[in-house]
């Protein structure tokens, strides 16, 4: 039994009359979720045998709540076995029965009753311009509540690309100044799950990573977890083979794409992106755009929607406004520099006539010496 | 004449033509080859994936080649320090003040053709050492971006060095976006140096086309390394 002053997790669901063979098959299925072995099955029990229910402060700032929606159609584990029996969920702005006073004060109470042990976890990015006044909860700015919890969190998950690069928000102009929070916050492990949305398995993943173990996963250089986002979904994506053998769908009406060759030409993200959707899928594991016969357009990626149109592999070069990508510049630089070379070839010429002529004059002077007989003499 | 008084000097050792011509080729192949990976042929066949490959090997080439260009490129550094004073990494990066002052120079006789006064220096003028000096900051960056991006799909330990370019760029999409724009300046770089050793055969006739297949140069004496000071040599006695 724990010493703990809180439940366990194995204490609180034998609270709620789950039996033990129950707990350990959910055991197991975590460990598969993970992506461990067998083996250390016996290790995750333990973990959930002696770690307390982890309170959950879950924050909504500018996003569509998208995140949330594919959260909850999580399916292995079941939404309702994270948030009612492995999270102790004390606020979260979509999902909570309370709302003013209350509300707030269950904030309040989790933020200074287990300060550093609580999980902070974000959706949505947070507007810096015009002092924040863009996205207020409760009279205060996004920018205060986010700088005020993450002072007391043991660690902070990103959900999603708003949290995690800024999406829509954040492309350009960018007139709320939207800012992912790992660029506002420092001083606590922060892990990006980006995504719009993410996975839901992948939440729900990332989530029982921290349960388990304790700590954050393993994370790649832009703070993704690396369990989900090593590869790009190019590199599990069923329609590769296509791709390597050079057979592509030119348009979306014609006979390669009922096919299913590969997308890249229409525009298809997926070599620059790294997600698991080719592995662990949508809803349930049911398909993923690639698989619905279109192709990525990197939601997961930063600025993706600055990297448009979707539909073309080559973006629209910076500076050069719509439909002008790098090739059409190149184009026209080398055009233009052939017009150089052409002008200044003109140019050498005219301009250097007389040091040419005179080469030429002192040539003709060299008599063709098979023509003379008796051989010549260069003057 | 002129063409008398002219005499043979040996530029450009076998290791820097070897150099030059193995870097030609490598970028011809990563440019058709990158270019074609960006734009891939719209081939219409009913055919399976198990049955054609070739897109994997357009890319296993670029790859490879990538790799030949890379190493060719190291070479060229350590040449820069171990060949001769043509070859020498002080041609490339203009610290010294004659070497602005020859670039003034080239810019009035060659680029804006002003002025008729030859230009002495027999190997790399310092407007060409300069721009070469660019292009290897270039063959750099495609080096540093191209094997950031192969380093997700390689295994090998070599590509994983540069996959710290994917994070500072802010993901694979910039990385290779500006992969695919520097290739058009090896195309323009191309175009231009071509036009520009044809040109300084023609003006010059010191056999510059020439010269990177044999290694001569044919040098006005009053600028030749050795005559001239055979010439002074012979005036002292």
């Amino acid at each position: 039994m724990s010493t703990n002053s809180r439940p366990t997790i194995w204490e609180h669901a034998q609270s709620k009359g789950v039996s033990r063979r129950d707990f350990l098959a959910a055991c197991a299925w975590m460990t598969a979720m993970l992506g461990l072995p067998a083996s250390a099955v016996a290790q995750v029990t333990k973990a959930l045998e002696t770690q307390p229910r982890i309170p959950v402060l879950w924050f909504h700032f500018q996003e569509c709540t998208c995140c949330s929606e594919s959260f909850i159609r999580s399916s292995h584990p079941g939404i309702a076995d994270i948030v009612l029996d492995k999270i102790s969920l004390d606020y979260t702005e979509t999902l909570m029965a309370a709302s003013g006073k209350q509300a707030e004060d269950a904030l309040h109470d989790t933020m200074t009753k287990y300060k550093g042990k609580y999980l902070m976890v974000v959706e949505g990015s947070v507007p810096t311009a015009d002092g924040g006044v863009y996205c207020c909860i409760g009279g205060r700015t996004a920018l205060d509540i986010v700088q005020e919890a993450a002072a007391g969190a043991k660690a902070m998950i990103c959900w999603g690309s708003c949290a995690s690069n800024g999406c829509v928000q954040a492309a350009k102009p960018n007139p709320t100044q939207a800012t992912p929070i790992h660029k506002l916050i420092s001083g606590v492990p922060i892990i990006n799950v980006p995504g719009c949305p993410p996975i839901a398995e992948v939440m729900t993943g990332t989530i029982v990573h921290l349960l388990a173990f304790d700590r954050i996963p393993q994370l790649d250089g832009l703070g993704r977890p690396k369990a989900f986002y090593s590869r790009r979904v190019h590199d599990t994506c069923y329609r590769r083979p296509n791709y390597d053998a050079g057979l592509f769908v030119n348009s979306f009406d014609d006979e390669n794409a009922k096919r299913g060759y590969c997308l890249y030409k229409m525009g298809c993200r997926g070599p620059v992106t790294y997600n698991a959707c080719g592995v662990m899928r949508w809803n349930g594991g049911v398909s993923f755009p690639i698989q619905s016969g279109h192709g990525c357009i990197g939601c997961s990626e930063g600025n993706f929607w600055d990297n448009g149109p979707f539909y073309r592999h080559l973006p629209n070069f910076p500076g050069f406004g719509i439909e002008t990508t790098a090739d059409k510049v190149g184009v026209a630089l080398g055009a233009a520099t052939a017009v150089g070379i052409a002008a200044h070839a003109i140019s050498t010429n005219i301009r250097k006539r007389h040091l040419i002529k005179e080469e030429i004059a002192a040539s003709e002077d060299v008599k063709d010496c098979r023509a003379e007989q008796g051989g010549c003499e260069i003057k | 004449m002129q063409k008398a008084t002219l005499g043979r000097v040996y530029v450009w050792e076998i290791p820097v033509r070897f150099y030059h011509w193995l870097n030609a080729l490598s970028l011809v192949v990563l440019c058709v080859t990158g270019y074609l990976i960006g734009a891939p042929l719209a081939i219409q066949q009913a055919t399976e994936a198990s049955f054609a490959y070739w897109f994997g090997k357009v890319r296993f080439i670029h790859f490879l080649f990538a790799y030949i260009f890379f190493f060719n490129f190291l070479f060229r550094i350590y040449w820069g320090f171990a060949g001769n004073r043509y070859a020498n990494w002080k041609n490339f990066i203009p610290y010294r003040k004659n070497q602005w002052k020859e670039i003034k120079q080239v810019i009035a006789v060659d680029v804006l053709q002003r002025d008729n006064t030859p230009i002495e220096t027999i190997g790399h003028n310092a407007v060409a050492g300069f721009t070469y000096f660019m292009t290897f900051l270039a063959f750099l960056f495609q080096c540093v971006t191209g094997f950031g991006l192969y380093a997700a799909m390689s295994k090998a330990w070599f590509p994983k060095m540069f996959a710290w370019i994917v994070p500072l760029m802010g993901g694979d999409f910039a990385v290779r976006q500006w992969h695919h724009a520097f290739m058009w300046f090896f195309i323009l770089f191309a175009l231009v140096h071509v036009y520009i050793v044809f040109y300084h055969d023609y003006v010059e006739g010191r056999g510059e086309i020439s010269s990177m297949g044999s290694g001569w140069k044919f040098i006005e004496k009053e600028y030749h390394p050795t005559l001239k000071d055979e010439k002074s040599a012979g005036e002292k006695k």
